[in-house]
């Protein structure tokens, strides 16, 4: 660290991180990925136009590709490690395996951050906001329609 | 039935299944590309043992255990090797069957079997196949004990069984990408920006010196470099590619499709009978056209390669890992023996996309570098610009009727950029890095894909109907400097578009239903069925009052002309653009293993037809691919999914006949002919943007 550098700290699912602001122009995808080896987080394309690297940033569901570890002083982050696999899954992926709604896999991990960021803050998700969300993200294989109907099922019946 | 062509090459019962710690270890020398195909497979391998699926461990293809099975590729998993592993494991069921009996003491008929433990008649004896293969001799051909079940006796195919690998694909780390080693070091290669394009200069010392530069390699027009990170590979491969200076071939046509469309290389037979020339002068012409496409994968390529000097070992996600692991020999001078290549997943591929190349790029760093674990992940504009496009194509066909209004004659000639391109198909490696190499390995003029084996431009473009005078011709453009290969259904998504757009013409001319005049040329009862059962579910769609811009369209193929059955239906939307609302399809692909499998790939290929008929084209800039992001080449978008229903027709007694790629064309064609019957003009270039539709109105 040089004499000028300052400090930059977050927290990424729930763990205190402190980086020095030599490191503040490393992707924070590269960062969660190959410093931290959260490799939930996914490379889909570096300019924040695809939707896989997603991650959930003070709440807000941001691309991790285009963003960089000066731009996180303060922030609490959450990737898809906390997406629990072997016990109690999140009702987001017990959705999406129910509707075996995946192909190839690599856009899930994106969508499923932005989703539960969209729950966090307000459980009662309106369909367009869901949709609205959707379109964030791209899937190549053709699962769009099993992704809805999946994440639809999240939304509280109205009446 | 005829022994299947890999038991033939892979005799043994060891080479496909083994008995360990009470489950059961099935190789394929297939891949899993997110199709569900391992599922598929586990189920077959599980039904014929009587095992549960919970009992069967499936592995994929990797050189060092798998049969070899060339490239997943084709919609071929389950007819190919799922009959393979069908046979495998009926050979292995007898073999312990026949161990247990010598040794009970019993007739091998009065041997059952229920999740691996044996019964003598209902009652359990104290052996399961567990106890047993130790004795079996596994060196046996699989063809002296195969007798697989008869498909009533089948339990666990037909079932919509959840995919084996799902939850790690939804909150987990399959990917290649994902994949660390020790004292991992990560490459870029500094790609030629177009095939042809000379190194004219580059400084190397000051790229040696970039921060985090490890090592920096160069062999002809190629240059790369290993860094400590993936950021500082990036940084340093992008800083190379601004300073670099290149020249670039001066080949480029002005408008690739044009060129396409003009060319006179050779024209050459695919199918004739009858004579359609002498109905030339009553043929009603119709000439379509595609775009290049980007296979467009999510995930840009990437490879892990290690070499220790003796052997060099390859985790890649391409689709073929011993044509891979061929090629990477011949271009590092190695023998076949001392590369290993592991399939590990990648995102969906769809085709022949980046996967091979960055796995010679990984190796090639990787030789460079010994000792050293090399990930190269290519960037979203490497997956644009250097992995081969699916081909430009333009389809020409036309057709002769009588007073009848009954197809008399049919001619069909497809242009089309070579599809068969993979790596080793025409004799040559065929990956990019190689082509730029000293010395380089150019690709080999390309053959592209003969009809015996489904055919690459030709695909589909033999109508299904039954026409009494029929010629059909291909001409391959090989003189465009653009790099191409295969792309799921290859030349089907414009060949059956071009077919059915002229068929729903011809019906108009009559004043025809589509369905009618389509079963009135057919003479294929499997055929009808699907044409008429997608008649019966969609009869409410068709029976909606007309529309201001709004229309339904069919489109019907039978995959390769030997494949799966499939029929689409789609409601459109015609206002500044086109939207579909709806696509209705049914398919016959033969015995079903896994419904919902069956009904996921179908939705699949659906949406991605749409997304390549409805969005997608190239950009170029002389010989260089300009698409650099998704911002140059949109796909759909979830906001323009339609509604997509999918029924299947089961056919148990007949061969599995695949899934993945029978309703790209149908679907194509479907959109076409809806936006036909929505404003009365077809629209011949994809993609169908509102430019296109503005175009096709102009020249009408």
């Amino acid at each position: 660290m040089n004499s000028q550098a300052t400090l930059i700290q977050f927290s990424v699912n729930g763990e205190g991180l402190i980086v020095s602001s030599d490191q503040g122009d490393i992707p924070l995808l590269h960062y969660l990925r190959d410093t931290l080896g959260l490799h939930r987080v996914r490379f889909g394309c570096g300019a924040g136009t695809c939707g896989a690297c997603t991650v959930v940033c003070d709440g807000k569901a941001i691309t991790s590709c285009d963003k960089v570890l000066s731009d996180m002083a303060g922030a609490v982050l959450e990737t898809p490690e906390c997406l629990d696999t072997e016990v109690d899954a999140h009702p987001i992926v017990q959705k999406l395996v129910a509707h075996q709604a995946v192909q190839c896999g690599y856009c899930i991990s994106g969508i499923a951050m932005r989703v539960k960021a969209l729950f966090d803050s307000d459980p009662n998700v309106s369909e367009a906001t869901l949709d609205a969300a959707l379109d964030q993200h791209l899937c190549r294989c053709g699962t769009h329609v099993r992704i809805k109907q999946a994440l639809r099922e999240l939304l509280i019946k109205k009446g | 039935m005829s022994t299947p062509v890999q038991i033939i090459e892979s005799p043994q019962i060891a080479t496909w299944l083994s008995f360990e710690a009470g489950r059961v270890h099935v190789r394929t020398g297939r891949v899993e590309l997110g199709q569900g195909n391992l599922t598929a497979l586990l189920q077959i391998a599980a039904d014929e043992l009587d095992v549960q699926v919970g009992q069967v461990v499936i592995s994929g293809g990797d050189t060092r255990q798998s049969p070899n099975e060339g490239f997943t590729s084709g919609s071929l998993s389950i007819t190919q090797s799922g009959t393979a592993i069908r046979w495998a494991a009926s050979a292995a069921r007898h073999a312990l069957i026949g161990v247990a009996a010598r040794r009970l003491a019993v007739p091998a008929e009065r041997l059952n079997v229920i999740d691996g433990h044996l019964y003598i008649d209902s009652e359990k004896t104290s052996l399961s196949y567990w106890d047993v293969a130790a004795d079996v001799d596994w060196q046996q051909d699989v063809t002296s004990l195969a007798a697989p079940k008869q498909s009533d006796a089948r339990q666990i195919v037909g079932k919509s069984i959840p995919r084996i690998d799902l939850m790690d694909r939804i909150a987990g780390t399959p990917f290649v990408h994902d994949l660390t080693f020790p004292d991992m070091v990560f490459g870029r290669m500094v790609h030629p920006p177009c095939m042809g394009a000379k190194l004219l200069r580059i400084d190397l010392d000051r790229l040696r010196v970039r921060p985090g530069v490890l090592g920096v390699w160069r062999s002809g027009e190629m240059v790369g470099l290993i860094a400590e990170s993936t950021h500082q590979a990036n940084i340093a491969c992008e800083w190379a590619h601004q300073t670099a200076e290149w020249s670039l071939p001066a080949n480029a046509p002005i408008d690739p499709l044009a060129a396409i469309s003009q060319s006179e290389e050779e024209l050459l037979p695919v199918q004739a009978h009858g004579d359609a020339s002498t109905y030339a002068s009553q043929m009603v012409t119709h000439k379509v056209s595609r775009p290049y496409l980007s296979h467009g994968s999510i995930g840009p390529s990437a490879a892990i390669a290690v070499w220790d000097r003796e052997r060099l070992c390859i985790w890649s996600h391409a689709q073929g890992p011993y044509p891979l692991r061929d090629a990477i020999a011949t271009v590092l001078s190695l023998s076949k023996e001392a590369v290993d290549v592991i399939h590990h997943p990648g995102a969906g591929c769809y085709g022949h996309n980046g996967a091979d190349d960055v796995a010679l790029d990984a190796a090639l760093l990787a030789k460079a570098f010994p000792g050293v674990a090399v990930k190269v992940v290519w960037s979203r504009a490497d997956e644009f610009q250097c992995a081969p496009l699916a081909p430009g194509m333009v389809t020409r066909v036309s057709a002769a009727v009588d007073s009848t209004h009954t197809i008399q004659a049919m001619d069909v000639v497809v242009n089309s950029a070579p599809h068969g391109n993979r790596p080793g198909r025409n004799g040559s490696p065929n990956l990019r890095a190689a082509a730029f190499l000293d010395p380089p390995f150019p690709p080999s003029k390309s053959n592209d894909i003969p009809l015996s084996a489904g055919g690459g431009a030709d695909r589909n473009a033999v109508p299904i109907y039954d026409i009494p005078n029929l010629r059909v011709q291909k001409r391959i453009v090989h003189e465009l400097p653009y790099r191409t290969s295969s792309m799921r259904s290859l030349g089907a998504h414009l060949n059956v578009y071009a077919l059915e757009t002229l068929m729903d013409k011809l019906a108009a001319d009559a004043s025809e239903d589509p369905f009618d005049f389509r079963l009135r040329h057919l003479r294929d009862e499997r055929a009808k069925n699907v044409l008429k059962a997608l008649r019966d579910t969609t009869a409410s769609v068709r029976a909606l009052p007309a529309t201001e811009g709004g229309g339904w369209g069919l489109g019907f193929a039978k995959y390769k002309n030997t494949a799966a059955y499939c029929a689409v239906l789609v409601q459109v939307e015609v206002q500044e653009r086109v939207r579909v609302t709806e696509a209705h399809a049914v398919i016959d692909g033969g015995e079903i293993i896994n419904p919902d499998g069956v009904i996921n790939q179908t939705e699949g290929g659906i949406l991605q037809a749409l997304s390549w008929t409805l969005y997608e084209a190239i950009k170029f800039e002389g010989p260089v691919v300009a698409t650099e992001g998704w911002l140059d080449y949109p796909i759909v978008p979830f906001s323009d999914v339609p509604k997509v229903e999918v029924h299947l027709i089961h056919q148990p007694n007949s061969p599995p006949l695949g899934c993945a790629e029978a309703a790209q064309g149908p679907m194509a064609a479907a959109i076409g002919n809806a936006v036909f019957r929505a404003i009365g003009t077809h629209v011949c270039d994809m993609p169908l943007t509102h430019d296109a539709l503005v175009q096709a109105a102009l020249n009408q």
